[in-house]
């Protein structure tokens, strides 16, 4: 918002600049739980989460494993169905949401085809959408770039390095211009360089395309510096202990990561965390 | 086969003498073990061959040297074990000294079997592949084909093969078809357990992304689980000549046949041809190769073309 001039998205049309004045809900939980039926007995996997992320939003979800953050995510993206009160995606139910082929999910591994180019990777949603030729080169060309991946269209998967993959899977999530992009630990598998790398990238790119991103980590100071909003969540049952708004400016360089602002706010996950008991065992 | 794979793990040197390629590749290996089965062979051939020829010598009476005894074992028309020279004088003879259309001829005969092989093949392929194809997509299938499919390959096949062939001429089916038949029955076995594991070979993570896509079964079929099922299809594939090969061979003998290796393995046996017999199996050998070598080709052009070779 505060970056006008580098905001040169051509995809952007103007009802995007006109909600920015006035932030829309994307996702409204209420109440939501998720129970799983295992062999060991139920495990609750979501309990009463209540939630709401604006549009624009930069939201990390942050806690140990087994919090339900992943499950969460999944939820929105109707891969999960919950077994107790209501989600809401862009004022749909999360199936209608995903018929409507309202967000792009990034998962933890980048999940590309082997068999196919890099640029067929990032052109299989639009096939399955059935956009025309034309349309499919020009958009896969153009998310290419904004992953800095241009040159590697003629490539194989196993040609790239583990960091480049996942740029091309974000790529691939960003193709068909779905306003939300969900993000599993997207960078998890990634070595501290590459990660930090990464970051900027994404910042950058939430800049440029003003998308709402639901973002899962279990890295403090990669939550602390995406993220407008930090949820900190704790297991067993997986629930939200704390919603942190960042006082942070959008604008951020890496060694933001040294002012004790954002030491302040990475304190505060870390307490949260440690009241919500997750590290006992 | 060998040429190629010999080039491959030789570090990017273009020219090499060929002694040095020899020893990079499998060749040499394969040679040696070649030479050691000829001696091996020889060795019985002469020892297996020996009563027969000593009781000849014996009845004419003739005095007779190690080099006569020799000679005479691995030259007698009807030996016990036929020298490899004398198995590959009558393949010569056989293939290119008699016109391919006369009954003598082995191409004749291997044709017959080849045509029926390749039927059976192609048959048991398609039949195979709809077979796993339902499997994935249906529970139901799932448990209940492919006990039966399972279950159909502990049935000796050369016992059913006679029932399958005197029921289909019973209802007017004869010729090529009831022999490719029992290729079929072999060959859609390692089909169907190839590409059930292939077109499940997809990751969760792969098929919740086609989820998110909102990709229809068809989609999500065509773009995803065929083209991963793909390695273990060529793989399967190979198995299945080879086997359609056995089933073709297999269905020649019961039926009294009058063409194809098969019938050629059974009236070697009726009149005590053995190196009638043996030509036909190195045929039947050779054809295994030969059909084992395509598919093998096939499978690499398809990775290539998916750049799945790096």
């Amino acid at each position: 918002m505060n970056a006008p001039a580098s905001h040169i998205e051509p995809a952007t049309t103007t009802p995007a600049a006109g909600q920015a004045a006035a932030p829309a809900t994307v996702i409204a939980a209420s109440g939501l739980g998720l129970t799983f039926d295992t062999n060991d007995g139920p495990v609750h996997a979501l309990s009463n989460v209540d939630l709401a992320i604006d549009k624009g939003e930069f939201v990390s979800f942050i806690g140990p494993s087994g919090c339900g953050k992943t499950t969460f995510l999944r939820v929105i993206a109707d891969l999960e169905q919950p077994t107790e009160g209501t989600i809401l995606v862009n004022g749909m139910t999360p199936r209608a949401a995903r018929e409507a082929r309202s967000y792009g999910y990034v998962f933890q591994a980048a999940g590309l085809f082997p068999w196919r180019t890099i640029e067929r990777n990032v052109a299989l949603p639009l096939e399955i959408m059935g956009y025309p030729k034309p349309e499919i080169a020009q958009r896969v060309g153009r998310t290419l770039s904004l992953v800095n991946l241009s040159g590697f269209e003629k490539k194989f998967p196993w040609q790239l390095s583990g960091g480049m993959q996942q740029r091309a899977s974000i790529a691939r999530a960003l193709a068909f211009d779905a306003d939300l992009l969900l993000m599993d630990e997207p960078f998890g598998a990634l070595d501290e360089i590459v990660r930090d790398h990464l970051n900027e990238q994404l910042l950058e790119l939430w800049a440029r395309t003003r998308k709402t991103i639901c973002f899962v980590t279990h890295s403090i100071p990669e939550a602390v510096y995406l993220s407008t909003k930090i949820v900190v969540m704790s297991p067993r049952p997986g629930r939200v202990t704390d919603v942190i708004h960042s006082t942070l400016p959008r604008e951020r360089p890496l060694d933001i990561r040294e002012s004790p602002e954002f030491l302040e706010i990475a304190a505060r996950v870390r307490e949260g965390l440690r009241a919500g008991h997750s590290y006992d065992d | 086969m060998t040429s190629a794979a010999g080039t491959l793990p030789a570090g990017g040197a273009g020219r090499e003498s060929l002694a040095a390629r020899l020893a990079a590749g499998n060749a040499l290996p394969i040679l040696i073990v070649v030479a050691a089965i000829v001696v091996v062979w020889y060795g019985f051939a002469v020892w297996l061959n020996l009563p027969w020829q000593l009781s000849v010598y014996e009845r004419a009476g003739q005095a007779w040297t190690a080099t006569d005894l020799v000679r005479d074992t691995l030259a007698q028309e009807r030996p016990v074990l036929p020298g490899p020279h004398q198995v590959l004088a009558e393949m010569w003879r056989t293939t290119f000294e008699v016109a391919p259309t006369s009954r003598r001829s082995l191409l004749y005969h291997a044709w017959i079997t080849l045509s029926s092989t390749l039927l059976g093949f192609v048959l048991g392929t398609l039949l195979g592949i709809v077979l796993a194809v339902f499997i994935v997509h249906n529970r139901a299938m799932d448990k209940s084909v492919m006990p039966w499919v399972v279950a159909s390959q502990t049935i000796p096949i050369l016992a059913i093969a006679p029932m399958i062939i005197v029921v289909l001429n019973a209802v007017g089916l004869t010729g090529l078809l009831p022999k490719a038949l029992i290729s079929t029955y072999l060959s859609f076995f390692p089909v169907v357990v190839g590409m059930v594991k292939g077109l499940r070979a997809p990751e969760t993570i792969q098929l919740d992304l086609m989820r998110t896509y909102n990709s229809s079964a068809a989609q999500t079929f065509w773009k995803l689980r065929w083209p991963s099922a793909m390695p273990y299809l060529f793989t399967s594939l190979k198995v299945a000549v080879a086997i359609s090969l056995v089933g073709a061979i297999v269905g020649e003998l019961p039926t009294g046949a009058v063409a194809g290796l098969g019938a050629r393995l059974l009236a070697g046996s009726y009149y005590g041809q053995t190196i009638q017999i043996w030509s036909a199996l190195f045929m039947a050998a050779a054809l295994a190769a030969v059909l084992v070598a395509i598919v093998g080709a096939g499978h690499r052009m398809v990775l290539k073309r998916m750049g799945m070779t790096p």
